[in-house]
C-alpha cells in the first residue's frame, strides 16, 4: 500500500513535470535559437579575411578577397564593414551595415573611384551578394528577431548529434525563402548544415560548414562554409582566415567618415 | 600595412558616328591611359596617398594630360582627421546631373558625364560626432576646367582659350576657397549641407580674339557663394535622391534642384538579375545667356540591369528629354569583366533632334560608341 502510493505519487510529479516542460516544438526551436545566439554573445568585436570562390555548373571559377570588420551592438543587430581587395576592378569598394533585430538593415556602398558613398536599399534581401550563391539574407547578421521556428528532430549529422528545426522568415514578402532546415549540433551550437526552400517550397540551395575553430575559449567560427544551389548548378565557397576578437573596434569604426577611408 | 602600389592600363577607342560639326574634328580616335595608385602607412595613424592619372590621345592634343588626382597626407586623431594636399569629394545623391558637386574640378576632356575630376589642394579637417560629421576645407589653389581641343568632339563651336583664363579674383588662381558642411546619417536617410565661398568651378565663356585676331572663348572664373543640399532617403524598396543649390555671384543669383528615385526590382524572372527603374528631374534657372546649361528643365529616366553574374556584368540605359526644347539624350554604359584583371567598358550616346536653341545643340553630330578595355595590376 505505502509502496503504491510511493509510486502513485511518483506517477502524478512525472505527470505534472512533463506536462511543465512539454514545450511546443515551435517554442523549442526558439530555444534553441536563443541559446545559439546567447553562445555568441560577448564577442564585442571581431576582423576577419575572407576569399570567395563563386563557381558555375562547367566548373569556371572567380575569386574574391574581402576583408571584414564586425561590431557587436547591445541589443540590436551587429555593424559590419566589408572591403574588397579583389577582384581588382572593384579593389577598395566596401560596404557598411547596421543590421537591425525588427525592420530593415541601414546599408551603404563606399565606391573608391568617384569617392561616393551610396546609401542602398537594403529590402533586397533575396539579391545575390557580389554575384555568389548567397544572398544578402544570409551573410547579414543572423539575429534571432528575424526568424520564427521550430523544431523538428534530433539526429546524427557527420558523426555529431544535432538539433534539426525549420525557421520561417518574419519578412516574408522580401525574404528569398519559405523556410530554412538547420542542422545545429548539440554541444556547440554551430550550425553545420542549412537547407534553404524557395518561394514555390522547393529545394534551393544548400550549405554546409566545416573546419569550425574556438576563439577564446568561447566563440566558434567556421573555416568554410559552402553553398551550392542545386537549380542552377552553381556553387560558392567562404574560407575564412585570420580571425582576430577584442580589437578594439569602436562606433567610430562603422561611420561614413571611416567607410570613405576603408582600405 | 606598409606600402602598396597598384594601378591599371586602359585602351580606348571612340567612333563617332557623324563628321563633326567643326572642322578638324575627329571621325575617331584611340587613347591610351594609365593610373597609378600608391598608399603608405607610416603609422596607423598616419599616411599617404598618391593616384596619378596620364592618358595620351590620337587625335585631341588637349585629351593627351596627366593629373595628380591625389597626393595627400592624413593624419587620424582620436576625435577628428585631417588631410593635406590634393584630394578629391563627392558630394551628391542623384544619379544623372551632379549639381552640388563643387570641391573638385571637373575634367572634361575626359568624359562627357563630367565624373572625372581633377585633385584640388586644400586642407581639409574632419570632426565625426554622434549628431554628424562637420568639415571644413581651405582650398589655396585653383584648377582650371579642362576643355576639348580644336580636334576634340564635344567641343563648342569656337575653341576654348584655356592658356589664358580670366579671374574676377584679383588673386587669380590663388585665391582662398573655403567651404564648411555638415552631414549626418538618420535612421532612412542621409543629409548634407554646406556653404562654399570661392572660385566658381563653371567658367563663363567670353567671346574673344587671340592675338592673331581669330574668334575664341576665355574662360572667366568668377566669385561665388554656394549653398548646397543633398539628400538620400530610403523607404522600403524605393529610394529617394535630392539635391539643391542657391548661388550668388555671377550676373544674378540662381537655383537649381535635381531629384528623384530608384526602385529595385530583384531577382527579375527567377533569375539573380536586379533591374533598377530610376526616374529623375531637373530645374536650373542658372540659364540667362550668361552660363548656359544642357539640363535647364529635363526629365530623365534610366534603366539599370545588374547581371550579378560571375563577370560582374551591368547595363544602365538612360534617357534625357529637354521639356523646353525637342532635345533627346540617349546614353547606354555596359560593362563586364573579363577574368580576373580586365575589364570591357562599352559606352554610347546618341544626341536626337537637338533643338539650335538648345546649348546641347553644339553636341548635334556628336553620337558616338566608346569602347575601353581596362587591365588592372
Amino acid at each position: 500500500m505505502k509502496t503504491s502510493l510511493i509510486i502513485l505519487f511518483f506517477c502524478v510529479t512525472a505527470l505534472m513535470s512533463s506536462h511543465a516542460f512539454s514545450e511546443t516544438a515551435e517554442e523549442k526551436g526558439l530555444a534553441i535559437a536563443i541559446e545559439a545566439d546567447l553562445r555568441d554573445k560577448g564577442f564585442f568585436d571581431y576582423t576577419a579575411d575572407m576569399e570567395m570562390i563563386l563557381k558555375n555548373k562547367h566548373g569556371k571559377e572567380s575569386k574574391r578577397s574581402i576583408r571584414i570588420k564586425t561590431l557587436e551592438v547591445a541589443d540590436d543587430g551587429d555593424k559590419s564593414l566589408s572591403i574588397f581587395d579583389t577582384p581588382r576592378d572593384v579593389k577598395g569598394t566596401a560596404f557598411l551595415t547596421f543590421s537591425h533585430k525588427i525592420g530593415d538593415d541601414d546599408q551603404w556602398l563606399y565606391l573608391p573611384a568617384l569617392k561616393r558613398v551610396k546609401r542602398i536599399n537594403s529590402r533586397n534581401k533575396s539579391g545575390s551578394f557580389m554575384g555568389s550563391e548567397f544572398a544578402y539574407e544570409d551573410i547579414a547578421s543572423q539575429e534571432v528577431e528575424k526568424y520564427t521556428y521550430k523544431h523538428l528532430r534530433e539526429e546524427q549529422y557527420q558523426g555529431q548529434d544535432c538539433l534539426v528545426g525549420e525557421s520561417y522568415p518574419v519578412d516574408q514578402k522580401n525574404s528569398g525563402y519559405t523556410k530554412r532546415i538547420t542542422w545545429t549540433d548539440k554541444k556547440e551550437y554551430r550550425v553545420l548544415k542549412m537547407e534553404y526552400y524557395d518561394r514555390k517550397q522547393s529545394l534551393l540551395k544548400t550549405l554546409i560548414t566545416e573546419d569550425h575553430q574556438q576563439y577564446l575559449n568561447k566563440y566558434w567560427r567556421p573555416g568554410m562554409m559552402h553553398m551550392v544551389n542545386h537549380q542552377t548548378g552553381k556553387s560558392t565557397t567562404l574560407l575564412w582566415k585570420n580571425y582576430q576578437f577584442h580589437t578594439g573596434l569602436t562606433d567610430k569604426d562603422f561611420n561614413s567618415t571611416s567607410l570613405k577611408r576603408a582600405r | 600595412m606598409g606600402l602598396e602600389m597598384d594601378g591599371d592600363l586602359s585602351l580606348q577607342g571612340r567612333l563617332f558616328l557623324q563628321d563633326g560639326a567643326f572642322s578638324g574634328q575627329e571621325d575617331a580616335s584611340a587613347s591610351m591611359a594609365a593610373n597609378l595608385d600608391i598608399y603608405h602607412d607610416f603609422t596607423s595613424d598616419f599616411s599617404l596617398t598618391l593616384a596619378a592619372f596620364y592618358r595620351l590621345d590620337s587625335s585631341d592634343s588637349a585629351r593627351s594630360h596627366g593629373d595628380l588626382r591625389e597626393a595627400n597626407l592624413l593624419y587620424l586623431a582620436e576625435n577628428w582627421q585631417l588631410s593635406v594636399g590634393l584630394g578629391r569629394v563627392f558630394w551628391g545623391a542623384t544619379e544623372f546631373v551632379h549639381l552640388v558637386d563643387i570641391i573638385n574640378q571637373t575634367d572634361q576632356v575626359e568624359s562627357l558625364d563630367g565624373e572625372e575630376k581633377l585633385g584640388q589642394p586644400m586642407v581639409h579637417l574632419v570632426i565625426p560626432k554622434e549628431w554628424g560629421t562637420m568639415e571644413g576645407f581651405l582650398m589655396p589653389w585653383f584648377r582650371e576646367r579642362t576643355f576639348p581641343g580644336e580636334n576634340g568632339r564635344f567641343r563648342s563651336p569656337l575653341p576654348v582659350d584655356t592658356d589664358h583664363p580670366v579671374y574676377e579674383s584679383s588673386s587669380e588662381e590663388h585665391h582662398l576657397d573655403l567651404a564648411l558642411r555638415y552631414s549626418t546619417s538618420l535612421a532612412n536617410s542621409d543629409i548634407g549641407l554646406y556653404y562654399f565661398n570661392g572660385t566658381a568651378r563653371d567658367p563663363v565663356l567670353l567671346f574673344s580674339f587671340n592675338q592673331a585676331g581669330e574668334p575664341l572663348l576665355s574662360p572667366y572664373y568668377e566669385q561665388i557663394g554656394q549653398s548646397g543640399l543633398d539628400l538620400q532617403l530610403v523607404a522600403g524598396e524605393w529610394l529617394f535622391k535630392g539635391e539643391a543649390l542657391y548661388r550668388i555671384g555671377q550676373s544674378r543669383s540662381f537655383a537649381a534642384t535635381t531629384f528623384g528615385f530608384e526602385y529595385t526590382l530583384p531577382g527579375l524572372g527567377d533569375s539573380l538579375m536586379d533591374l533598377g527603374l530610376i526616374a529623375e528631374y531637373v530645374y536650373d534657372d542658372r540659364d540667362n545667356g550668361w552660363l548656359p546649361t544642357i539640363y535647364d528643365n529635363d526629365l530623365m529616366g534610366g534603366l539599370r540591369l545588374s547581371v550579378n553574374d560571375m563577370d560582374d556584368s551591368t547595363i544602365l540605359l538612360g534617357v534625357i528629354k529637354d521639356l523646353n526644347y525637342s532635345s533627346t539624350i540617349i546614353g547606354l554604359e555596359a560593362s563586364r569583366r573579363l577574368g580576373d584583371n580586365i575589364r570591357l567598358n562599352l559606352d554610347a550616346s546618341f544626341f536626337l533632334d537637338i533643338s539650335p536653341q538648345d546649348p546641347a545643340y553644339s553636341l548635334a553630330r556628336d553620337d558616338f560608341f566608346s569602347l575601353e578595355l581596362i587591365w588592372y595590376f
